[in-house]
């Protein structure tokens, strides 16, 4: 089971998230919940930009499959891609856009409210 | 007679969403980390160490005994400790990262080793007056240091390492007064060239 898949499928339930009751369902952000994206995201919260290489090397991927990823961040606005040329070499940067930190800091608070919830049962 | 039917079981036993939750926030610490590699060096703190050196070259070409010029270039090795350690401090900071994560403790671990020998070899030197091969062996060790230190770094991290143990080795075969050439060379234009580079594109 991928990743992704696993996330569809689990119904969230236990995490209050904002003031949401201890057994509510959160809409949990299932845009980075999946591996590869919230890598990316993870990855550019920490730095200015990486290039498209970087990031490749960075979480072990490859072409195909970092581009797929990252376009569906760019479409829903979590990180800005800029290309250029470095002499004739073209070079793509990607760097986070405050959706995309919104939506880490989010998914992060969200990740330890449920830890915390569990401890507390 | 009734027949009990069992539910079909799961190919994959469930993830328990609190494990899923302890996974990911590591993930993330993991993934930071990593990245921090990139940001770990401080790229402005090393045009202002090759600043300091091309000054101390010149300085250190004017005076007229060996010992004068050994404290002009140790005197200048303390305050670029000082003003390197104030740059990976700050840029840690900025980072949101600690100076303990993994890739600090990497670097630590592969650049101090090195950069201890020097400053062990340096008085054992002097007291052979051995001081013209000083350049080289700092240049040397350095550049070892920072080699290994930053195997995990960009590219041009340890690339800067091996430029470094290259003046290293040169410095010790060359004439004595071509030293402060070479840790002009090092020392200034390698931490300025590369300093600058990291600044633009990794992060400060």
């Amino acid at each position: 089971m991928t990743d992704e898949t696993l996330a569809e499928r689990e119904p969230l339930q236990g995490v209050s998230g904002d003031a949401i009751g201890p057994r509510t369902p959160i809409a949990l952000d299932q845009l980075i919940h999946e591996r590869v994206r919230l890598g990316i995201v993870s990855a550019l919260a920490v730095h200015p930009s990486l290039s498209f290489n970087e990031l490749k090397s960075l979480l072990a991927l490859s072409d195909g499959n970092l581009s797929v990823h990252a376009r569906r961040l760019e479409a829903a606005e979590y990180i800005a891609c800029t290309k250029s040329f470095d002499g004739r070499i073209p070079r793509t940067e990607y760097s986070l856009l405050p959706l995309g930190r919104e939506a880490l800091e989010r998914y992060i608070n969200h990740m330890e409210a449920l830890i915390q919830a569990v401890r507390q049962e | 007679m009734r027949l009990h039917k069992s539910a079909p079981q799961p190919a994959t036993p469930p993830v328990a969403l609190h494990d899923r939750a302890l996974n990911d926030l590591r993930f993330i610490r993991e993934t930071m980390e990593r990245a921090g590699a990139f940001t770990a060096v401080p790229g402005w703190g090393g045009v202002l160490m090759g600043a300091l050196a091309l000054g101390a070259a010149v300085l250190a070409g004017q005076q007229t005994t060996a010992e004068q010029w050994l404290f002009v270039w140790i005197a200048t090795a303390v305050l670029a400790v000082v003003v390197g350690a104030v740059a990976i401090v700050r840029k840690a900071y900025h980072a949101g990262m600690t100076l303990f994560s993994a890739p600090a403790r990497q670097f630590a671990l592969g650049f101090l080793p090195a950069v201890l020998a020097a400053a062990l070899l340096t008085p054992a030197l002097v007291s052979l007056d051995a001081h013209a091969r000083l350049p080289g062996v700092w240049l040397l060790l350095y550049g070892a240091g920072v080699t290994t230190g930053g195997a995990f770094s960009v590219r041009a991290v340890p690339l800067m390492g091996l430029c470094f143990m290259l003046l290293g080795a040169l410095a010790l075969f060359s004439p004595a007064g071509w030293g402060n050439a070479f840790m002009a060379a090092g020392f200034g234009g390698l931490h300025i060239v590369v300093g600058a580079i990291i600044a633009r594109r990794y992060g400060g």
